[in-house]
């Protein structure tokens, strides 16, 4: 077979292989530092024992490697439990009704919570190994990126057009085949896109998901993580410094090397037809391709990979007798019914028990108020990001010279960790004696309001020419211009922005209404600083406590503000 | 001759909102023998597509037998393949893969399936495309790839859900002239073809019978013999009679009523999907001179540059309306008709209004309904779940759209978008208080 993918135009142009010879090198150098970097984390260690660590800069590479090392780690057991989780889903009904309401109560679990309650077992599961602590950090970063790609792939699974459905049925593929011929090339745009998200959500926990408490102890693994909160611990400026800059020379790095080739090639599998945007490209895709030695080891692996996709073939027609569709038993999908239902009330009936005679009701009437104003700092930093940002970005997207380039800039700042910069507010609030309830507050969207901003450039570009000078043409002006052309326009990508904006402005309350520096402590009233509290002297019912509330808030939000706002958006703000 | 496939006394239903079941097809026999192609005709939601799906074991049916070879079909049998209107094309794969699919899916080698998918593009007319994507395509050879992925499995029943009616005429007339080529040529390995089609000189110029659907439940209404030799030519007269005598059968009794008579249809008539300023452009170009009030639908057709799917419900609306009269597959202009076309803006709307009040009861009922509020305002939903009763939930949001519309334009009532609600128009909700 010649797989005709792996062979553009280049390939059949390019006469030597001095791609090959140029190639080679970064290759050998990634298989090196990805055996030594596995070596290094898989070392014997006991509980107790310290890990070296310093604010040298020169030890940030490998730091850098280390970290970098987990997230993919982290990303690619994301990627698997997405697949898993969207196939079940996705195929059983009775699947889909237990495991979507729980992604979505897991979605809105702050990841501190599960970094808490797992790191025990798994250091157990490797005693005497530095594997476990490894996999409790990983466990950690992978909390934070798994559930938008199992949502995305979950959500593309469902929405597969059904006549390309109907044809892989005529045509007689096998479910195994299906979905890798179907599903997931269907999937793959909305999926990669997800798996830059999660890797931008994965950097803004690196430190608290590398710096692990338990048992009274903290065990900071080699990373950027630790090095940031050691010069946190030391009030170091400028080791902060280092490490900002080491996490841009990262972010870049696998930018290049990893989702821009992937983006690259992904392309192809775009549905829609005609091509709006330009294609992405890729320098080291367009290298790959025009390697002659590297090729063939690829096209060995895609041929294992078709081999195994006429194995596990459907061995029997229509006319067979196991084609026939069993019924659906009525009474045994009630009896599901009726377990989950069970099940959703003795969890429950637990639950109140439970903040009963662990916290009192008191105390979790507290908690629903500081719950109610960090809902209340939410909703007026969206707003106010959004006063800000929404001119901003429609300027941006009505001039094309600046969209292309500032869009671009907008997603590298949603990318990196906002709570680098945590450590100059403190010292700016404690200079100038300020009141850390309000102060605090705008560190929750530091972070964030880039989502908003891009996307709003996005809609503000996506507004057809045509009705642009319709607008120019009956002379729109003024607040009527804003009102009846450009605030509408860009409602259904400003509603999406936003509801990214405010789901990551919860999960930031945990970090940014509780910060430290050095011993200094600053905290705002409200559930994050809550939580964050109890987690640092490790009051587990408490913690449950908050995340069970936050989860709640969260949900609440979803269900009736954002989706509200999205099906409206949907069914009448769109061209 | 021997029967491939075989369907008894089929009858399919789909669950409404309600959970009352809605009847698409009932009673339907039907058998496709060795050798001979058959067309499918009828109005859209006469339940052809959902008999072409049952047959390629897509959907089971809830009645009756469904017998392949003799054998009962329970789900996509290897021996069936099937072109599909939009293409369904895999559009990462390129257009060798496309082609492979089939015989990958059945395990064979790889070598062996670059061969034979190789000789069906090279057969279809698309070699020294075999590394195109999809996308690099234009429509005719999308669905060329199309019929390459369906005739390399060698299927012994070839299914054409309206193949052709996604393309423009010329490439979608070319298409079928090479299909029926490779068809008397004996080049394909099937020995027998299905096309379901709205397209009637499509139908008559590929099939050795014609069925003709009719709507509500789905069932085969007449079935017509075209004994002519192949390949037919479409002006020939004997192609033109066959023509003339389908659109015939297709429009008897369907809004066929003698002008004057009570209305008769039931409230949730399946309002035929016509566009108020197609019927306007339709009845103008009717009592023009070239047809002088009396057209024959095939030359209406050809006029109008409009497809039959979209030609058959504006008369359809019209003779419902009785601004034009069905007859023996000619459309005829009444004289309430010529006065409609005659008239300014103002009478065409008061006609239109009072005729849409006079026979269509959907529209009577809302506008009695309304008079009936002191606001005159009621929501769309109720009228939606009457129509859900008997409709399914697409199919009665469809209704409900073509009487607003309609009602729009006779200023029987008004509808606002955004808030889904109907009322009376300005002037009259006034004069219904008074």
């Amino acid at each position: 077979m010649t797989d005709k993918r792996f062979f553009p135009r280049q390939v059949v142009e390019s006469g030597g292989n001095r791609w090959d010879w140029a190639l080679l090198p970064l290759v050998l150098a990634l298989l090196v530092l990805l055996a030594w970097g596995g070596t290094q984390m898989a070392r014997p260690y006991q509980l107790g024992e310290v890990l070296p660590l310093t604010l040298d800069p020169n030890a940030l590479p490998y730091y850098l490697l280390r970290t970098t090392l987990r997230m993919f780690l982290a990303l690619g057991a994301s990627l698997l439990f997405a697949c898993v989780f969207a196939a079940l889903a996705a195929k059983y009904r009775a699947a889909e009704r237990v495991l979507v309401p729980l992604l979505d109560i897991l979605q809105s679990i702050p990841i501190l919570g599960f970094l808490s309650i797992t790191v025990t077992g798994f250091i157990a599961l490797f005693p005497g190994n530095l594997f476990g602590v490894e996999c409790a950090a990983i466990f950690a970063i992978f909390t934070s990126q798994a559930w938008n790609m199992a949502f995305s792939l979950y959500q593309s699974l469902r929405t597969v057009p059904p006549e390309l459905q109907e044809a892989s049925r005529v045509f007689q593929l096998s479910g195994w085949q299906r979905f890798w011929r179907l599903e997931l090339p269907f999937a793959m745009p909305a999926l990669l896109w997800n798996m830059m998200m999660s890797m931008s959500g994965g950097w803004f926990f690196v430190v608290a998901s590398e710096a692990i408490a338990v048992s009274q102890q903290s065990i900071k693994l080699p990373g950027i993580g630790s090095y940031i909160a050691l010069a946190i611990e030391q009030r170091d400026l400028q080791a902060i410094g280092w490490a900002i800059g080491a996490m841009l020379v990262g972010i870049v790095l696998y930018d290049q090397l990893f989702f821009r080739p992937l983006l690259a090639w992904a392309d192809k599998f775009r549905f829609e037809e005609g091509s709006s945007d330009a294609a992405p490209t890729s320098w080291l895709l367009t290298w790959l391709r025009r390697t002659e030695r590297l090729q063939p080891f690829a096209l060995r692996i895609v041929a294992l990979f078709g081999r195994s996709l006429t194995l596990f073939r459907r061995r029997h027609d229509g006319t067979s007798i196991r084609a026939r569709a069993r019924p659906a038993g009525a009474a045994l999908q009630r009896a599901w019914d009726a377990l989950l239902a069970a099940a959703v009330l003795i969890a429950l009936w637990h639950l109140l028990r439970f903040i009963h005679t662990e916290v009192g009701w008191a105390e979790a009437g507290h908690v629903l108020v500081l719950g109610s104003i960090t809902l209340l700092r939410v909703l007026v930093l969206t707003a106010l990001a959004a006063l800000v940002w929404v001119p901003v970005g429609i300027w941006i997207g009505l001039n094309p010279r600046w969209s292309g380039r500032l869009q671009g800039v907008a997603q590298f700042l949603a990318a990196f960790p906002a709570n680098l910069m945590f450590p100059v507010a403190v010292l700016f609030i404690v200079r100038w004696k300020l009141n850390p309830d309000v102060w605090l507050s705008p560190l929750m969207v530091l972070g964030t309001q880039w989502y908003l901003l891009f996307n709003v450039i996005a809609g503000a570009s996506g507004i057809p020419t045509e009705l642009r000078y319709a607008a120019q043409n009956l002379g729109l002006s003024g607040w009527l211009r804003w009102r009846r052309y450009l605030l509408p326009a860009v409602f259904p990508s400003f509603v999406t922005g936003a509801i990214t904006a405010s789901g990551g402005s919860w999960n930031a309350s945990i970090v940014a209404e509780y910060v430290t520096w050095g011993d200094t402590t600053l905290q705002a009233k409200g559930l994050g600083s809550y939580i964050a509290h109890m987690t640092a002297i490790g009051d587990f019912p408490r913690i449950a406590l908050g995340i069970g509330v936050m989860c709640v808030f969260v949900m609440g939000m979803n269900h009736l503000v954002w989706r509200r706002l999205y099906r409206l958006a949907e069914d009448r703000m769109h061209f | 001759m021997k029967t491939l496939i075989e369907l008894k006394g089929v009858g399919k239903s789909f669950r409404s909102a309600d959970g009352s079941a809605r009847a698409v097809l009932e009673g339907v026999d039907f058998r496709l023998a060795e050798g001979e192609i058959v067309s499918l005709l009828g109005q859209s939601g006469s339940g052809k597509s959902t008999l072409l799906r049952i047959l390629a074991g897509l959907i089971p049916a809830d009645a009756g037998d469904v017998g392949y070879r003799g054998q009962p079909l329970h789900g996509p049998a290897r021996g069936i393949a099937m072109v599909f209107q939009s293409f369904a094309l895999f559009p990462w794969l390129t257009v060798q893969q496309n082609v492979e699919l089939g015989l990958e899916a059945r395990g064979m080698a790889p070598d062996e399936r670059a061969a034979r998918a190789l000789a069906a593009i090279q057969l279809i007319g698309l070699a020294g495309f075999e590394g195109a994507l999809p996308r690099e395509l234009s429509g005719g050879m999308r669905q060329r790839v199309g019929i390459a992925r369906a005739l390399v499995v060698e299927p012994e029943i070839l299914l054409m859900d309206e193949a052709f009616s996604a393309l423009d005429v010329l490439t979608g007339e070319r298409l079928r002239e090479e299909i029926l080529a490779l068809w008397t040529s004996r080049r394909m390995p099937t020995k027998a073809m299905l096309v379901v089609s709205h397209n009637i000189q499509e139908a008559v110029l590929m099939a050795d019978r014609v069925l003709i659907f009719a709507s509500d439940p789905g069932r085969v209404r007449c079935q017509l013999s075209v004994q002519l030799p192949r390949p037919r030519d479409p002006d020939s007269a004997e192609v033109r009679q066959l023509v003339d005598e389908v659109y015939a059968l297709m429009t008897a009794g369907t809004g066929r009523r003698p002008a004057g008579e009570p209305a008769a249809l039931p409230l949730a008539h399946r309002l035929p999907q016509a566009d108020v300023s197609r019927m306007d452009g339709l009845l103008e170009l009717l009592a023009d001179d070239l047809f002088a009030g009396h057209a024959d639908l095939p030359k209406l057709a050809e006029e109008t540059e409009l497809a039959d799917h979209e030609l058959l419900p504006l008369t359809q609306g019209l003779s419902l309306l009785g601004l034009a009269q069905l007859a023996d597959g000619d459309l005829h202009l009444t004289p309430l008709g010529r006065r409609y076309v005659d008239g300014d803006h103002t009478l065409r709307q008061q006609l239109f209004g009072q005729q849409l009040l006079a026979s269509v009861p959907l529209a009577a009922h809302i506008r009695h309904s309304l008079e009936q509020e002191d606001s005159g305002e009621l929501p769309q939903e109720p009228f939606l779940r009457l129509l859900s009763d008997s409709l399914d939930a697409a199919e009665a949001e469809r209704v409900l759209r073509t009487a607003i519309e309609w009602g729009r334009h006779g200023e029987v009532f008004e509808y606002d978008y955004r808030t889904g609600v109907i009322r009376l128009p300005e002037g009259r909700q006034e004069a219904a208080e008074g």
